[in-house]
């Protein structure tokens, strides 16, 4: 399966040639450039999909990874650590492959129509090139020191695509924001490699068990810190506060980078590492879990009182991410069985990350739809759409649908895993995962009414008529809420499970069954509260709870409190002791040795007077110091 | 005898060939009256299109075609040692690798020298220029094979004498004859001393064959002599402290072309031979100890003092100069304990170096060509103006200065950690404070070129294809050799120890 290396050489060719010609391009050819080359890499990653899982099964039912490349990069050291760069093919990574490459080639297309005439054109598609590869990189990696390459380029080019509007200062503040605090959350991330490096004597992911037992608490440690880094990309609490500001970028991106790909990095890094949790530091787990069910609830609580529509659509990110995490920290074991084993959970996790990236992206691609017709993020610019974008309205109810956990959508499938596994693990959580649940499906509503019932917006509406998009944009929305509708019937569990074993996704109709009324009566509030032209309920529930909705509206004052942290405390009591002694003593011994080289070399000038004679004798005594200095 | 000894030489024989061709072209085909070289006009025609005039595409294409077929795998001497003439001249795997160095390097300096060499007061003796540097090529490529000491001398002074005349190539601007005369005294200098240190080395041994030497030569006050003797003129040759006086003002005169084939091609090949040659006489456990102790001396003067003196430089040339000196002491901390891996960083060293290095001399050279300035001041506000070379200029530095993720950086970084694994941390150290030094002086001409403000800077100019074809191959290698690692590893199957 050597062609697999077009997949990542394909869009990094593409970058370099966009972005070193693109200026030359019209915007047609630079846009036609990006996207036939994604074509080809999906189609390639669907033909090393089908190669992959046709191949044979062992002897125990697992599937064999397969490594068509894997080269020695850096030999820095002659024996023991090197650092290799390779392709890895194994059910999760062909799993990502599919997803990236389906969803970038959708939001491709789907830019031609949204960002057309945009000034810049030609570097957008360059930087979509550059984010494919790095992503695609990402997921193929052979060992973790690769994985970190590409998530650092990852981080580049998500920093690069929120700040494309770079003259629109929110743009610049939110880009340098998402680059920092993943920046941040990269530097446990490294450490973490480090750890994992210094006591396995390898970065590959063929875990070696001998290194492993002389690491002792370290290993947990360094799983710990690795799962800090991929918070921070995934945009669980704490570090979730860069995501909703990344939505200043460009909507198509969102739905790529801020909704199916990257966000999910962090996801695939703890699955990568599964076995080692698994193995050496089950109990670090529950913090994965724990960490991952806050997080839901947080974000789910933030996403009802918003009414920016990505801001609601970014903290349902956060809080579907969250399923995924908490669905791999709740698991106990690997072996996959046929019941409802402790295992579960990586595969309802991995399938939960499926589904959602084919919903959310599709629910992003709508919102950018109506952005589009409405030149407004604001829910109060909207209402009533329905008439004028049927397509929008349509594939945006599915994947509301799909989202909020209804069959025969995927959404539902894959959450009812998660549910499952979550009950499994402790009733508690999995109640708490199912009112979680029940809050996604009253939000998703709320959004949903607000932008297509309700009541019209007639001032905007007189100056402008909204209209449906051009075929570009609505083409990848039909495909995707197709996939949504047919995606939860795949045999998930057949390719990917924790030990790769096939296994048979049964429905546990108590879970299903709760869930569903649940997420019906959820539903139905919302429609009961929303759906009408005015909305007497949600605002005497806004008057009587003013305080919470405030508070939520607020998102809870993360980004505050992350302020006062950092500019009062950090900034003032930390960095400014730091910054005065780096000016007067760190600088002021560099300036002393500035001073006394140029002094000193003031001084032996006369070394160098130009005289022959005198350099000859300079020569000499130097032969007569160096035998001086050997003889004694 | 047997003639078929002399296939072992085919790296030589082939240059040879060029250079016999190159000279006969040069003496027939060239019209008397115009002097414009024929085979220059005929292949030129592609020149001229691209709009550089008339160049000397022979010499280059010769060169590049023995370059290529040195480096084929199936030419026999490149794959296993093979040694002639009863062991007179020696080859390794190794030795093809630092020979096609070097030939890289040749084919830049030609590269940048073409539309120089195009001028009218030069354009006469353009066939002796491309002579005398492939005759010190040749005098290399015999220094670098020999294993012998006789042999070993005629390849430095082959090297050394063609050198003075190309110094002082330009022979009617007086610094440049001036250069020529202080470069030939000194190393006549030098040439009797490592002369005298060879002859006590024979009076102890009896022999002059470096295998013979090796098994022969015992710890004592004639040996050590010959010893310091030994790299006291290699020294010279590579510019250390305290030998390299000659070093500012020689660059400062000779043509800027030179100076760039001086600095790199000259200094890398013999750091090389120094490092071989004595891995292989004085290789003996008694040895080592002495002349580690010497370059550790040598290298922390060496690195030192060049960047004292580098950071008052004003004109460019000298301060190339101490920047060479410098460099050449981090060449030379690949030498220290005469390890497998320090030949590798050495080489890789010497390999990197010259891309940066021949690249900053490329831009210097055609700014000077075009503007006959060559101090740091005139250099202020160059960005304004030529912002293309400004900007290769700067990455060239930076390369020089070893910032990541340019080949510097992993150049240094193989030779601190040879070093370092060698067992000379304190030295590692002392050099590591040393890049900070030179990061700052590097800086000087970055800030001049960008930040600083002109009132009469350079006018912009377009450079011709030469140059630009030669800062192509410099700039491939200081973007691509240090991530490409696949070079590193293929020196590095090649590089033995003692």
């Amino acid at each position: 399966m050597e062609y697999t290396l077009f997949i990542l050489l394909l869009p990094f060719l593409s970058f370099l040639f966009l972005g070193i010609c693109g200026k030359w391009l019209s915007h047609k050819t630079a846009g036609i450039i990006g996207t036939c080359c994604l074509a080809v890499v999906a189609i390639l990653s669907y033909t090393a999909a089908i190669d992959y899982f046709s191949l044979p099964r062992l002897a125990d039912g697992s599937f064999r990874p397969v490594s068509p490349f894997d080269i020695n990069w850096l030999p820095f050291f002659n024996e023991g650590l090197q650092f290799k760069m390779g392709i890895l093919l194994d059910p999760i990574s062909v799993m990502m492959l599919i997803v990236i490459s389906t969803v970038s080639l959708m939001v491709h297309i789907y830019s031609f129509g949204y960002m057309h005439g945009e000034r810049g054109f030609q570097r957008y598609y360059a930087f979509l090139s550059l984010f494919s590869m790095s992503m695609l990189g990402l997921v193929v990696a052979t060992n973790i020191f690769q994985m970190y390459l590409f998530w650092e380029l990852v981080g580049v080019s998500s920093y690069l695509l929120i700040g494309f509007y770079y003259t629109s200062p929110a743009a610049i503040a939110a880009s340098k924001k998402a680059f920092i605090v993943t920046r941040f959350a990269d530097m446990f991330f490294l450490i973490g490699i480090l750890i994992y490096g210094y006591y396995c004597g390898s970065f590959g992911f063929n875990f070696n068990a001998e290194g492993f037992a002389a690491g002792g608490f370290m290993l947990p440690t360094a799983l710990v810190l690795m799962f800090i880094g991929g918070a921070g990309k995934s945009a669980m609490f704490p570090l979730h506060i860069w995501l909703p500001d990344a939505m200043e970028g460009p909507t198509p991106v969102s739905a790529l980078i801020h909704a199916a790909t990257m966000v999910v990095a962090g996801v695939f890094q703890v699955a990568r590492l599964f076995p080692l949790w698994i193995e050496y530091a089950p109990d670090a787990l529950s913090i994965v879990a724990w960490v991952g069910a806050f997080t839901a609830f947080y974000a789910a609580a933030v996403a009802c009182a918003q009414s920016d529509i990505k801001r609601v659509l970014a903290f349902s990110t956060i809080s579907q991410i969250a399923f995924m995490m908490v669905a791999l920290g709740v698991c106990t074991e690997i072996t996959t069985g046929h019941e409802h084993t402790g295992s579960l959970g990586y595969m309802a996790s991995m399938f939960h990350l499926f589904t959602h990236a084919m919903f959310k992206a599709l629910l992003f691609l709508g919102a950018g739809c109506i952005i589009h017709a409405v030149h407004s993020n604001e829910m109060s610019a909207m209402g009533g759409l329905r008439k004028y974008m049927p397509v929008t309205h349509i594939t945006f109810l599915i994947a509301c649908l799909a989202i909020s956990g209804i069959p025969p959508f995927s959404g539902f499938f894959s959450k009812d895993e998660i549910l499952t596994t979550c009950f499994a693990y402790s009733p508690f959580m999995g109640w708490i995962m199912t009112a979680i649940a029940g809050m996604t499906a009253f939000y998703m509503f709320r959004l949903y009414y607000g932008i297509f019932w309700g009541t019209e917006n007639k001032e905007l509406h007189a100056e402008h008529t909204p209209h449906e998009a051009p075929l570009s944009m609505t083409l990848p929305l039909v495909f995707l809420a197709l996939i949504t509708c047919v995606a939860g019937f795949i045999p998930f569990g057949h390719f990917v499970s924790a030990d790769t074993r096939a296994y048979d996704i049964h429905l546990d109709w108590g879970v299903a069954g709760t869930s569903i009324v649940i997420a019906v009566g959820a539903i139905a509030l919302a429609t009961y509260i929303y759906k009408g032209e005015r909305q007497p309920v949600a605002e005497a529930a806004a008057e009587k709870f003013a305080k919470l909705h405030r508070w939520a509206y607020k998102r809870f004052y993360m980004d505050e409190v992350y302020q006062y942290i950092t500019h009062r405390l950090i900034f003032a009591h930390i960095s400014k002791p730091i910054a005065w002694f780096d000016r007067h003593v760190i600088d002021g011994f560099f300036n002393f040795l500035a001073w006394g080289t140029n002094a000193l070399g003031f001084q032996i000038r006369g070394l160098q007077s130009g005289s022959v004679q005198k350099y000859a004798f300079v020569f000499l005594l130097g032969i007569l110091i160096l035998l001086f200095i050997l003889i004694l | 005898m047997d003639y078929s000894q002399f296939l072992n030489m085919q790296e030589e024989i082939s240059l040879l060939a060029v250079i016999l061709i190159v000279f006969l072209a040069d003496l027939f085909l060239c019209g008397k009256e115009e002097r414009i070289c024929a085979m220059g006009n005929g292949t030129a025609l592609s020149a001229t299109a691209c709009g550089c005039g008339r160049m000397n595409v022979l010499p280059i294409a010769l060169m590049v075609v023995h370059t290529l077929i040195n480096l084929l795998p199936w030419c026999g001497s490149a794959c296993t040692p093979v040694e002639a003439f009863g062991g007179m001249y020696q080859h390794t795997p190794m030795m093809t690798i630092v020979k096609s160095v070097l030939n890289v390097g040749v084919i830049v300096v030609m590269l940048m020298s073409a539309n120089w060499l195009n001028r009218p007061e030069n354009r006469i003796k353009q066939g002796e220029f491309h002579s005398l540097v492939l005759f010190t090529l040749f005098g290399m490529y015999l220094m670098i094979s020999s294993g012998h000491f006789i042999m070993f001398f005629i390849g430095l002074e082959l090297a050394s004498i063609p050198m003075t005349a190309l110094i002082a190539y330009d022979k009617y601007r007086y610094e440049s004859a001036e250069a020529g005369a202080k470069f030939i005294l000194l190393a006549l200098f030098s040439s009797a001393l490592l002369l005298y240190g060879i002859s006590l080395i024979y009076g102890v041994t009896g022999t002059l064959y470096f295998d013979q030497i090796a098994d022969k030569l015992q710890v004592n006050l004639l040996s050590i002599a010959g010893l310091v003797l030994f790299i006291s003129g290699m020294g010279f040759k590579i510019s250390l402290v305290p030998f390299h006086l000659w070093t500012a003002d020689t660059y400062e005169g000779a043509p800027t072309v030179v100076t760039g084939y001086l600095s790199v091609v000259s200094k890398g090949s013999a750091a090389f031979v120094l490092m071989t040659v004595i891995m292989k006489v004085f290789g003996s456990e008694a040895f080592l100890g002495l002349w580690s102790t010497a370059f550790f001396w040598i290298i922390i003067v060496t690195i030192t003092v060049a960047n004292l003196f580098a950071i008052r430089q004003k004109n460019l040339k000298r301060f190339m100069a101490y920047s060479a000196i410098s460099q050449a002491g981090y060449v030379v901390l690949g030498i220290m304990g005469g390890t497998a891996q320090g030949m590798t960083a050495l080489v890789f060293y010497l390999l990197v170096y010259l891309t940066a290095n021949l690249g900053a001399f490329a831009v210097l050279h055609v700014v000077e060509q075009h503007s006959g300035k060559i101090g740091m001041d005139d250099y202020n506000g160059l960005y304004k103006t030529n912002p293309k070379l400004a900007f290769l200029m700067t990455l060239c530095l930076f390369s020089l200065a070893g910032i990541p993720p340019f080949a510097g950086f992993f150049s240094k970084f193989f030779i601190f950690m040879a070093g370092f694994n060698a067992g000379y941390p304190v030295l590692v150290f002392i050099a590591l404070v040393n890049t900070v030094i030179s990061l700052y002086y590097y800086l000087l001409i970055v800030k001049a070129m960008y930040i600083k403000t002109n009132d009469e800077p350079i006018a912009p100019f377009r450079s011709d294809c030469g140059t630009r074809a030669a800062l192509v191959i410099c700039m491939a290698g200081v973007l691509l050799l240090g991530i490409v690692s696949a070079v590193y590893n293929y020196i590095d199957l090649f590089s033995y120890g003692i």
